[in-house]
């Protein structure tokens, strides 16, 4: 069974399980799938400025999704242990080369050790996709009210015009990072 | 420069107070195991790959789109049979399904294509940073603590901000 887990899952059975994800929390408690949210209640709960942003309650109402949030990080623990699979990602061949075409040599784990490491949060690159990066993801995320959970997954669930537009932004933001923007940090 | 904040264009402070009746302590641990469940298939799908979505922004693989589009699949039928069947909570209260906040038009298009940028450079999006702090990339704190500074700037920018 753990070996049976540890293997990649296909898209046809981790997609799915995702999508239940929408209707699994309306019927436990009447929630709303999302994630960013939890940076709200993050930084209410921590360093609330001056902001309205952050000024409620967040034990009372962001605690569910903190909770969420905990718990995400909690499965990343168990599958990068009990379930964990050594093989490099198998990503496509033309994916490989283009990024090989970049510079990248080392294609083991989640992420590349040559741009992801502690060693390079001080060099450009590093600094462009770790912390410029991290810093767009959550500016963005709550400027347009959800990220690829609250807008991509339950937003266009529900055939919501906001969610659609977000998304088509999100696809556009992607692009012009992948297709201009790493070929001038690389 | 930029216009008043007025009603019409200030979104709403807090978008997920939904009443909910579950308690405290089971709210607490319920959530955090369907997170755990939730960061197991983002960790087994590969979703929370550089690579993978290094992939699909290239699109060479199929592999994100069909997460992706089988997730939403399954959410808008789930969501067909709710509203059919009037479901309510395990404990028996309203489900309410939101609307998202469109204000103009202009948070989702801008703040959703800075989003995206993000998105493109890190590999990561909210779920997955979580995820990858857990499989051990703790250089995913310093996007983790990138991503909380930059929802502190939105909020404290967020009336000079048009949506």
């Amino acid at each position: 069974m753990i070996e049976l887990l540890s293997q990649p899952w296909p898209w046809y059975v981790g997609g799915p399980l995702i999508g239940l994800m929408v209707p699994a929390l309306l019927l436990l408690d009447n929630r709303t799938f999302g994630i960013s949210s939890s940076f709200q209640h993050i930084c209410a709960a921590v360093v609330p400025g001056k902001s309205t942003y952050f000024a409620y309650d967040w034990k009372q109402t962001g605690k569910w999704n903190l909770a969420l949030a905990l718990g995400t990080l909690l499965g990343g623990v168990i599958a990068g242990t009990l379930l964990a699979d050594p093989e490099p990602i198998a990503i496509s061949e033309a994916t490989r080369a283009d990024l090989a075409g970049l510079g990248l040599t080392d294609f083991n784990g989640l992420a590349p050790v040559e741009v992801f490491s502690w060693a390079n949060l001080g060099s450009p690159i590093g600094l462009i996709t770790m912390v410029g990066g991290g810093f767009l993801v959550g500016f963005g995320a709550r400027y347009a009210g959800g990220c690829t959970s609250g807008h991509a997954i339950f937003g266009l669930s529900d055939f919501q015009l906001p969610s659609l537009i977000a998304v088509v932004g999100f696809f556009a933001g992607g692009l012009v990072a992948t297709h201009f923007l790493l070929p001038l940090i690389f | 420069m930029n216009p008043p904040a007025t009603d019409a264009t200030v979104a709403p402070t807090v978008e997920t107070g939904a009443p909910a009746d579950l308690d405290r302590e089971l709210s607490w641990f319920a959530h955090l195991a369907m997170g755990t469940v939730f960061g197991v298939i983002l960790t087994k799908t590969q979703v929370i790959s550089w690579f993978r979505i290094q992939e699909m922004f290239r699109f060479q693989s199929f592999h994100m789109y069909g997460v992706i589009g089988s997730a939403i699949a399954v959410g808008a039928l789930s969501l067909y049979i709710i509203r059919r069947i009037r479901a309510r909570t395990i404990k028996g209260g309203d489900i309410e399904i939101p609307p998202k906040d469109f204000g103009r038009g202009f948070r989702v298009a801008v703040g959703g294509t800075l989003f995206g940028l993000g998105w493109g450079l890190t590999g990561a999006c909210p779920g997955p940073i979580f995820a990858l702090v857990g499989n051990g990339l703790t250089v995913m704190l310093v996007v983790l603590a990138s991503a909380l500074t930059g929802t502190w700037v939105y909020g404290h920018l967020r009336d000079t901000l048009p949506h």
